[in-house]
């Protein structure tokens, strides 16, 4: 169970990175990316592909991310250049990227696990510095060595990746471009009538996305072991459903804030997920049902209880002006 | 500063919807002019604003500012010499963003974007005072979601990001019809102010006749894509709402239309 729940806080973070990516094409741009499920397996497919042919993981890591950016400019050409609908532009990326992923892949399948991934140099070197000694301390004073993680090495080197990112994308959005390309999601006519070409910034912020996607996608084919075709199936719901529960539980205005709510979001969701499994009646394939669930009921419930509380409080104004009139007639008769 | 000749604008040419929204247009403004448009409704007023800005093209002639010829000009580019403001008080601010980041999109109009650094301290301390001349507090409020502006403020906000980085022209095409009759006063002073202390060019389109005449030294009265009266600065001085009505009863044959037009007397 515990470990269960370790297992979901590595996950989180890794697919933190890829809720990152959703947050900025879906709430900062206003533009429902579906690229996602296909830049999120590139991501991966790219990476896998070097790596068993003996690149340097962390040259293959990038080369990932950098496919996912190529994957995210072509989708916004599409829209800005092609004047094709955001949703259709998306589709027909993810379509075409399902192809393109065979083809880099070569097999619907890459196995990696005899391979030297990021993953496996960072246990390395962790096993070296002896550092989960270190770590697993605290538990002992606490007397809860049982239920300390079997290594901490994901835990922290993830947390550090994604930190990174985090603050690197908080510098990116405070800058004087990140600040144009939040207005353009925002108005974008506005902007342009400030003589500012939207349309770049578009395509630029949809590359930036979708390179976050497949960096995530990169990262998940090494902690997995493996790279699979189909891999990026419904993603673009689970970074949605990332957001959503961030923005819920966590989010504030600020943009610093608001990613911190997007990570914390993405460990939230598979923390869900974790306990999903463990329910007797649930599988695995179920997940993808749960997830679109509290998309939905994450869209729906907002809506529904504004609509009932306005309801409410109409009828009580209704019944207060009753109360008055009637209050009203009294007077007037006491006055007679 | 500004230059029309014979300007043409049909929308749905040669189909029973054929409309001529523009019709032989030639005018000249000099730099500091500041002419106020009239009219009824659909005479072509909004149009012609578009086709200074470059939302629309012309079917025929061109249009020259500043000693360009911007006719072939695509908006975004002609958008460095043009400042403007919509009636829709929503449209010429972003309201998820904070009163200085929608202060530094107008920068855009002059300025490169930097990829490295943010709104600085001196950038900060120029908005504050550029705010200071609005006199409603806005300085002091940097940091507010401009979404939680009300629809004056938004609008004085908007005038302000359309003239503070000196446009060529300012275009106003019904900038206070959306406000309370207190806003409008205060959006009308504003315009005013900044206008007259930085010496716009400007073409304002207002369906309220007084406001026609109390601002700008020039003003046209249009109706069915043609301007069918101009009033110079002489003749401006002792215009007043009766002679506006009679000059256009008597170049139509017909009462203005525009039932905004009557309201505002
Ligand atoms: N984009 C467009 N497509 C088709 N017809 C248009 C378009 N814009 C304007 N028109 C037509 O051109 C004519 C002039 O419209 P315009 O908006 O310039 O009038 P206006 O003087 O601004 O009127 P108002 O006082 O109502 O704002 C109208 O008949 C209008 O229906
Ligand atoms: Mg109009």
């Amino acid at each position: 169970m515990v470990s269960a729940l370790y297992g979901a806080v590595e996950s989180g973070l890794i697919y933190a990175i890829m809720a990152l990516g959703v947050y900025i094409s879906f709430r900062i741009l206003d533009f429902p990316d579906l690229t996602v499920d296909g830049s999120f397996v590139t991501g991966g497919a790219v990476t896998s592909v070097m790596i068993v042919g003996g690149s340097s993981p962390i040259v293959a890591t990038l080369a990932g991310a950098f496919a996912g950016l190529l994957a995210g400019i072509i989708t916004g050409l599409l829209h800005t250049k092609g004047n094709i609908n955001p949703l259709l532009a998306g589709i027909l990326m993810m379509i075409a990227l399902y192809s393109i992923n065979l083809r880099i892949m070569g097999q619907p399948n890459i196995p990696m696990l005899n391979e030297t991934t990021l993953f496996t140099m960072i246990s390395q070197t962790w096993t070296n510095l002896a550092l989960d000694q270190v770590l697993i301390v605290p538990f002992k004073w606490l007397g809860i060595a049982s239920y300390a993680p079997s290594t901490f090495y994901v835990i922290v080197s993830m947390m550090i990746i994604v930190l990174t990112v985090k603050k690197l994308l908080d510098f990116f959005l405070r800058t004087e471009a990140g600040i144009t390309l939040r207005a353009t999601g925002d108005n974008q006519s506005m902007v342009k009538s400030f003589s500012t070409n939207t349309n770049l910034y578009i395509t630029l912020g949809m590359g930036l996305s979708n390179a976050l996607v497949a960096l995530s996608g990169a990262l998940i084919v090494q902690f997995n072991g493996f790279a699979d075709v189909n891999l990026g199936v419904g993603m673009i719901i689970i970074g949605l459903a990332s957001v959503i529960i961030g923005e819920v539980l966590f989010g504030k205005d600020k943009i610093v804030r608001m990613t911190l709510a997007v990570i914390l979001g993405s460990i939230v969701y598979r923390a869900i997920y974790a306990l999903a499994l463990r329910v007797d009646f649930l599988e695995a394939s179920d997940m993808k049902l749960i997830t679109a669930l509290i998309v939905i009921s994450a869209l729906v419930l907002p809506n529904t209880l504004e609509k009932s509380k306005a309801k409410r409080e109409f009828k009580k104004s209704q019944r207060r002006a009753l109360n008055h009139n009637q209050e009203g007639g009294v007077q007037h008769a006491s006055a007679k | 500063m500004l230059q029309l000749n014979n300007i043409y604008k049909t929308f749905y040419p040669n189909t029973p919807d054929e409309r001529r929204a523009l019709n032989n247009i030639s005018q000249k403004l000099s730099p500091g002019d500041f002419v106020t448009i009239i009219g009824s409704n659909g005479a072509g007023k909004s149009t012609l604003l578009n086709m200074l800005a470059g939302t629309l093209l012309p079917d025929e002639g061109n249009v020259w500012i500043d000693g360009k010829d911007v006719t072939s000009w695509p908006e975004e580019k002609r958008a460095k010499l043009i400042g403007r403001v919509f009636q829709n008080p929503l449209m010429g601010t972003a309201p998820g963003m904070t009163i200085e980041e929608n202060m530094m999109i107008s920068l855009g109009r002059t300025q490169n974007r930097s990829l490295f650094s943010g709104i600085t301290k001196k950038t900060r301390h120029q908005f504050r005072e550029h705010l200071q001349t609005l006199e409603i507090g806005l300085e002091n409020r940097l940091n507010s979601k401009v979404g939680l502006l009300s629809g004056g403020e938004r609008q004085a906000l908007s005038l302000l990001m359309a003239t503070f980085t000196e446009p060529k022209i300012l275009l106003l095409d019904e900038h206070t019809a959306a406000l309370d009759p207190s806003k409008q006063e205060l959006i009308i002073k504003l315009t005013k102010d900044l206008v007259e202390k930085q010496q716009l060019t400007t073409v304002m389109v207002t369906h309220q006749m007084e406001q026609a005449i109390e601002l700008g030294n020039r003003l046209w009265m249009m109706d069915e894509g043609s301007i069918i009266f101009e009033a110079n600065e002489e003749q401006k001085q002792d215009l007043t709402v009766p002679d506006l009505l009679n000059e256009f009863e008597k170049v139509r044959g017909k009462r203005m239309t525009s039932d905004k037009a009557l309201l505002m007397k």
